[in-house]
């Protein structure tokens, strides 16, 4: 490693361009390589875990087992949510996050550049463990596969076979990965700012990733604790979910959830940056209520942690209990509903355009909205002694999850991709893309409801011909959903690899230090800081 | 700038948008697309909240959809919509971040208030009134309903589809029949992994916690046969585990006791009359005793699923975490790797007391006879023919044996 | 442009995040398959640790370097330091998460098999024969133990860590002080302490087992007692291993009062499990 000590800082533009062949990629140190690395990956997980979801539809298309054998397919449930959450979502952000936040702030990478690699290769060494959990099963001796769903409870995740250990090692990786590069988020953010970018100027997108960071460094230990314990209750005799040796299934449940709501809005926040990064480029209309939307980010993330049981309702708590985490959890919709009141009046009176990305900010507002609300139906306890575990939460759960996450970042590919490749994306396709996607979705997902409402349990392979109908409709909108991708893959390929060039503002309402570099960024995006006072 | 027609194309929009919700939860209110027709006074109250929270739900996004559409429809830079560069500015954009949330914070709290007043009307169950106690315990894959008062015993399975035709797995063997119009506290368990007890029309869903106790309590003001399913996922027939209560008079429940107070009595006359049993007699109740109570984790053809559950098969290789296998070699069960036909008195033991720490929970509720049948039917189906006939009057012994072995 | 000095110190490709990484994975792998009695698992937990400790001379040994080089502008440094306290901050919530737990056991999950609280229903039909007091195994539980004395080897170990933790102290003014000597007998006494802890812990598990019947198995006492005790011990040997890297580069004169964060790192860290050991003391030796 002599060539490290032999450079130095100030020749840097001179002998910085990218190396070549695979060390650029593998021992990077460029915050776009490895942004670039991350979405690449989220995207082939995307493809999987969606892969699953289509397996999983097929399956539920009519009542009978055609396709899947019970325990198969309940293990497709956990890694479709697991890879989709850990795999597809969490990475994709954190690409946006690494290829804009420099930008974004004026610095030339991020703080801490090899953690920035080691973080984004834990995450890989964390998905082949979980690819080795799902594989060992089908070994001969290797035991069930993992059929508890994602939130691994015990004592079901006791029984499983040595697939649960592999899971447990890869619940491990991805932790040590997502505390890494949450602390290089927040280090860069803290440290690397321009002079005269304080914080109450950052880009909102800046800010909805320090609360994320801040986030994942609370949350995630107390995930790798949990399964830690369960690991030992597996192998080692103790009993921390076991009532005989004194222990309590529902403390893994606490534990997990006390990781898993938190989580959501990890899942939700760098999306709604990105949202309110689109919303006023598109309106040509500075953000509405920036301090307010900042304010609301990190109530969101703070009540969010005091919540978690809403998911346990049903486990016997006191009367007590349960009332403080209804009205907590309620409670959340004032922060959000702050945000979603800022986007509009973001777009009012503003003067819109809807190129793709805009299209799915709007449809994001309405159709999280939707999600939202229908959470805090859940979060009202009569009812949700009724809805949960039904198709009901199945429903919510991907209406807040889909637009508010992976429509969110579907939003800021297409924002983002001119800035990234230097070409401009194919506007029709785009277009095309996002209506296929609004008819498949809504076709999926809407009818879950009633599915809920009817009592169809979750995480069912077989179910009574009363439920048909709208499984048959849901599995439809799957299919069409699934297809869009196919168009996504296109459109992505095509503006790599050429089309119209992208100047470097891009985008007529575009504000920002990002938009003031050319597209594409030079291999270090500042290397002298650029004065915003 | 907003000129007339605009306004009203708008107006129009969002009046379609809130029909299209109207028409939604109308939809909402018939039969399948809705929460069935409560059949106890919880359910009602739990029902009538799901509404609140659904009109809530739908005149909130009705709004934001009204308007968000007009916006779309107006603000356009297509219609040379010139950009209002200082609304966040005036007092309104200064004032909304106080506005917004105390609107928010009414409705949350009409909302939670009236949820609250539900809580306290259902969630304890009240200790000092008069009940007729069931408990419920969840085993993977079936229920057992223990009426406490009565002492009856009541085993409840999904039927296959031959026999449910179009209620497969919302059908079973043995319902929960319950009388209308008394106070019923429901007790909920289980025996192995999670399971959660879920009827709509009762209006609860209780998880069976292994281990551990939970309550409920109902009554039921309607009679009639309702239905619902597991709702926590517990392993591979999660989705054959359904829960139908029959709701009945007060005069039909006594005489329902009755009769199975007659069954049972009537079995376990059977079971300790000293006949000697034949072969063939033992086998044929072992098999259906086995393909009832044993085959779901060790399989109709007695392959088990391991790690979890060991095959049942001499000479079928098996390993699995020691919890499994320890006991099964002190046992005599398990030689090198291989499984071996242990000694009958520890077989019995096995049965009766299971193995403290696995998922082979005792079957102490079995009598003498059916163990011995189910006995005899392992050490000689699957080609283990021992050729050894078990009676109930050795399983007595070993009974007693295995008893006094758990005590020290 | 080449005159104004970069702010900002961006490094070469570097292959350190990839090994690491790649021991890290084939230790897990190795448990992975170990735990389950498979038969290359050990190999593998072996190759990923001699991986590890070959990682660990190279990167210190390119920051070392870049370091001595000059190439750290104040701005580095700082995101270092910023760097290490969210690292620990983030260690600070794991032994949260278990102290959490042994909250709950004790007092939640107690309460109700005992037949007091929300679901005393559990005793009342299930465990009515279950009776019993902190520290508490579980209703299944046949085996008796004594539970560990919070004033034998506990106490003595308290005062051991107690006092690294001012011998830390005393390196460091000498440290700041540019006396060598006094650094280096204060980094040799820290380390020597925490090796001296480490020892006894592993003898008090020893009487433990043999003496006090007390077992992983022993419901949740011995539960929740092996899990703090045990990632506690894990990390008091992780943080010796750290201050010996620091001793070898003290020795070496690498550090100066006014640039030592590497020196300031570990001895934070020391702090960190200091005071998780107190926290230990406290909650499962005392109470
Ligand atoms: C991105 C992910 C995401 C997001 C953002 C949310 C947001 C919310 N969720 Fe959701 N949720 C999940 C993902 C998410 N959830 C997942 C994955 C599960 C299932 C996990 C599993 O079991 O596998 C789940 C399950 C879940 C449950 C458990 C259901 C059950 O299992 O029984 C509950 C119960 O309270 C709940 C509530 C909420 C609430 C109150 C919000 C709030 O944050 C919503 C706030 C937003 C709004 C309210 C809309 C906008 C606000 C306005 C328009 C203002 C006006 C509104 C009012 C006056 C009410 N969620
Ligand atoms: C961000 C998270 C996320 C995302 C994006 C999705 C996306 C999808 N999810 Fe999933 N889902 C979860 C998180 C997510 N889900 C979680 C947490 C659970 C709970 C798990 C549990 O119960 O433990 C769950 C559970 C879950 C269930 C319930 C299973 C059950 O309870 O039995 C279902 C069933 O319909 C489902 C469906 C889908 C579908 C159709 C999509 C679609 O959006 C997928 C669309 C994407 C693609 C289709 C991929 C791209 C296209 C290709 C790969 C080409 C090939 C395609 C074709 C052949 C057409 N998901
Ligand atoms: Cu029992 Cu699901
Ligand atoms: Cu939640």
């Amino acid at each position: 490693m002599s060539s490290t000590t032999s450079t130095h800082g100030h020749e840097s533009e001179h002998h910085h361009g990218p190396p070549h062949g695979w060390r650029r990629w593998l021992l990077s140190t460029n915050h776009k390589d490895i942004g670039t690395m991350y979405l690449v990956f989220a995207f082939i997980m995307l493809l999987l875990g969606g892969a699953m979801a289509m397996l999983i539809r097929a399956e539920l298309f009519m009542p009978g087992i055609q396709l899947l054998q019970p325990d198969f397919y309940n293990n497709l449930v956990t890694n479709h949510a697991l890879i989709m959450v850990f795999g597809a979502v969490m990475p994709a952000a954190a690409g946006m996050a690494n290829w804009m936040l420099p930008m974004m702030i004026g610095a030339p990478d991020m703080a801490l550049p090899r953690m920035n690699n080691m973080s984004f290769w834990f995450l890989v060494a964390g998905g082949v463990m979980l690819v080795l959990s799902m594989v060992v099963p089908f070994l001969p001796g290797g035991g069930t596969p993992v059929n508890t769903g994602w939130t691994l409870y015990p004592p079901l995740s006791i029984q499983v076979g040595m697939s649960m250990d592999f899971l447990i090692f890869t619940v491990h990786l991805l932790g040590i990965s997502s505390i890494l590069a949450s602390i290089n988020i927040i280090v860069t953010i803290m440290n690397c700012r321009a002079p005269g970018m304080t914080l109450m100027k950052m880009p909102i997108f800046v800010w909805s990733w320090l609360v994320t960071a801040f986030l994942l460094i609370l949350i995630m230990p107390a995930l790798a604790g949990a399964v830690t314990m369960l690991l030992f209750d597996r192998h080692f005799g103790t009993s921390f979910f076991n009532a005989a040796g004194g222990g309590d299934p529902v403390l893994f449940q606490h534990l997990f959830w006390f990781f898993g709501h938190p989580e959501v809005y990890v899942l939700l926040l760098p999306s709604m940056g990105i949202v309110a990064q689109i919303i006023p480029t598109f309106a040509r209309k500075p953000l509405f209520g920036y301090g307010s939307t900042v304010g609301a980010m990190v109530t969101v993330g703070t009540i969010g942690m005091l919540v978690w049981a809403h998911h346990q309702y049903t486990i016997g708590m006191s009367l007590a209990a349960v009332t403080y985490f209804m009205i907590g959890t309620i409670l959340i919709s004032i922060p959000v509903g702050l945000l979603v009141f800022n986007f509009i009046a973001t777009m009012w009176r503003g003067a819109m355009t809807f190129e793709t990305p805009m299209l799915f900010a709007v449809s994001i507002i309405l159709l999280f909205t939707f999600g939202g609300l229908t959470g805090v139906m859940l979060a009202v306890i009569p009812g949700d002694i009724q809805y949960h575990d039904s198709y009901f939460v199945v429903a919510h759960f991907h209406y807040a999850l889909i637009p508010g996450a992976l429509l969110g970042l579907y939003a800021g590919t297409f924002f983002w991709l001119p800035k990234w490749t230097g070409h401009m994306y194919d506007e029709r396709l785009g277009k095309l893309f996002f209506w296929m996607v609004m008819v498949g979705f809504n076709l999926t997902f809407f009818p879950q409801h009633f599915l809920g409402l009817a009592g169809m349990p979750r995480r069912i392979v077989d179910y009574n011909v009363m439920f048909t109908e709208f499984n048959m409709l849901s599995t439809v909108g799957a299919f069409i959903f699934g297809a869009a991708h196919v168009v996504l893959l296109y459109v992505i390929v095509k503006c790599v690899r050429g089309g119209a060039a992208a100047t470097d503002k891009v985008w007529e309402g575009a504000e920002g230090l990002e938009w003031t570099l050319p597209s594409p960024p030079p291999f270090h995006s500042f290397t002298t800081p650029p004065d915003v006072r | 700038m907003c000129s007339l027609d605009p306004c009203r194309q708008g107006a129009a929009r969002a009046g379609v948008g809130t029909m299209l919700l109207a028409g939604y939860t109308a939809a909402r209110a018939e039969l399948g697309y809705n929460l069935p027709e409560p059949a106890s006074l919880g359910a009602r109250d739990i029902y009538d909240i799901h509404h609140l929270t659904t009109t809530v739900v739908a005149a909130l996004l009705a709004i934001v959809v009204g308007v968000v559409g007009y916006s779309l429809y107006t603000h356009r830079k297509s219609r040379g919509f010139v950009a209002d560069q200082t609304l966040h500015q005036g007092r309104f954009g200064r004032w909304s971040w106080v506005l917004i949330p105390v609107v928010v914070l009414g409705v949350d709290m009409t909302i939670a208030g009236k949820a609250e007043q539900v809580l306290e009307s259902l969630w304890e169950v009240p200790k000092d009134k008069e009940m007729m106690e069931v408990k419920v315990t969840g085993h993977q894959w079936w229920w057992e309903y223990e009426y406490l008062d009565q002492d009856i015993r009541v085993e409840s399975r999904y039927t296959p589809e031959e026999q449910s035709k179009e209620l497969y797995l919302r059908e079973v063997d043995n319902r929960l029949v319950l009388p209308t119009h008394t106070r019923i506290r429901f007790l909920h368990t289980s025996a192995d992994v999670n399971h959660a007890f879920w009827v709509p029309e009762i209006g609860f869903k209780k998880d069976a916690i292994a281990g551990y106790i939970t309550e409920t309590w109902t009554v039921l003001d309607r009679e009639g046969v309702y239905r619902g399913q597991c709702a926590e996922l517990c392993g591979t027939w999660h989705a054959r585990m359904p829960v139908v209560v029959e709701a009945v008079s007060a005069e039909r429940f006594g005489a329902w006791v009755e009769e199975q107070k007659l069954k049972m009595a009537a079995a376990t006359a059977e079971a300790s009359s000293d006949r000697v049993r034949s072969m063939e007699e033992l086998m044929e109740m072992g098999r259906n005793l086995y393909n009832k109570n044993c085959a779901a984790c060790h399989q109709l053809d007695g392959k088990g699923l391991p790690p979890a559950f060991p095959p049942l098969i001499v000479g079928s290789a098996f390993s699995g975490g020691e919890n499994m296998t320890k006991p099964l070699e002190e046992r005599g069960f398990l030689k090198d790797g291989k499984i071996a036909l242990g000694p009958v008195e520890s077989h019995v033991d096995i049965v009766v007391n299971g193995i403290p720490g696995t998922s082979m929970q005792p079957w102490q509720q079995l009598n003498d006879l059916e163990i011995a049948a189910i006995v005899t039917y392992e050490r000689n189906a699957f080609g283990n023919d021992s050729g050894e006939v078990i009676q109930p009057s050795d399983v007595g012994k070993a009974r007693g044996a295995g008893a006094a072995a758990s005590m020290q | 442009m080449s005159q104004t000095p970069v702010r900002y110190y961006v490094p070469d490709p570097s292959p350190w995040p990839i090994i690491a990484v790649v021991s890290v994975f084939s230790i897990l792998l190795g448990s992975a398959l170990s735990i389950n009695g498979l038969f290359p698992g050990m190999m593998f937990v072996i190759f990923g640790f001699a991986l590890f400790a070959y990682l660990l001379f190279g990167w210190f040994g390119d920051i070392v370097r870049e370091n001595m080089a000059g190439l750290y502008s104040e701005q580095v440094d700082s995101s270092f330091r910023q760097g290490m306290i969210w690292f620990i901050a983030s260690e600070v919530f794991f032994f949260l998460t278990f102290f959490g737990a042994l909250w709950y056991l004790r007092n939640v999950a107690a309460d109700w098999l005992t037949g007091k609280g929300y679901l005393a229903g559990t005793h009342e039909l299930l465990y009515n024969q279950f009776f019993s007091e902190w520290p508490r195994t579980g209703p299944g539980v046949k085996e008796e133990f004594t539970p560990m004395g919070a004033w034998g080897v506990p106490a003595l170990n308290t005062v051991i860590l107690l006092s690294s933790g001012a011998t830390l102290t005393w390196a460091h003014w000498g440290l700041k002080a540019e006396n060598r000597s006094l650094l280096v007998r204060g980094l040799v006494a820290t380390i020597g302490l925490g090796l001296l802890f480490v020892v006894l812990q592993a003898w008090e598990y020893q009487e433990a087992y043999q003496h006090l019947n007390l077992t992983l198995k022993s419901g949740v006492y011995g539960s929740t007692f092996y899990l703090l005790t045990g990632f506690h011990g894990l990390h008091v040997t992780l943080g010796a291993i750290m201050l010996a890297a620091i001793l070898g580069r003290s020795l070496k004169g690498h550090f100066t009062p006014r640039n030592h964060f590497a020196f300031e790192a570990v001895a934070w860290y020391w702090h960190f499990v200091d005071v998780v050991w107190l926290g230990l003391f406290i909650f499962v030796y005392m109470m």
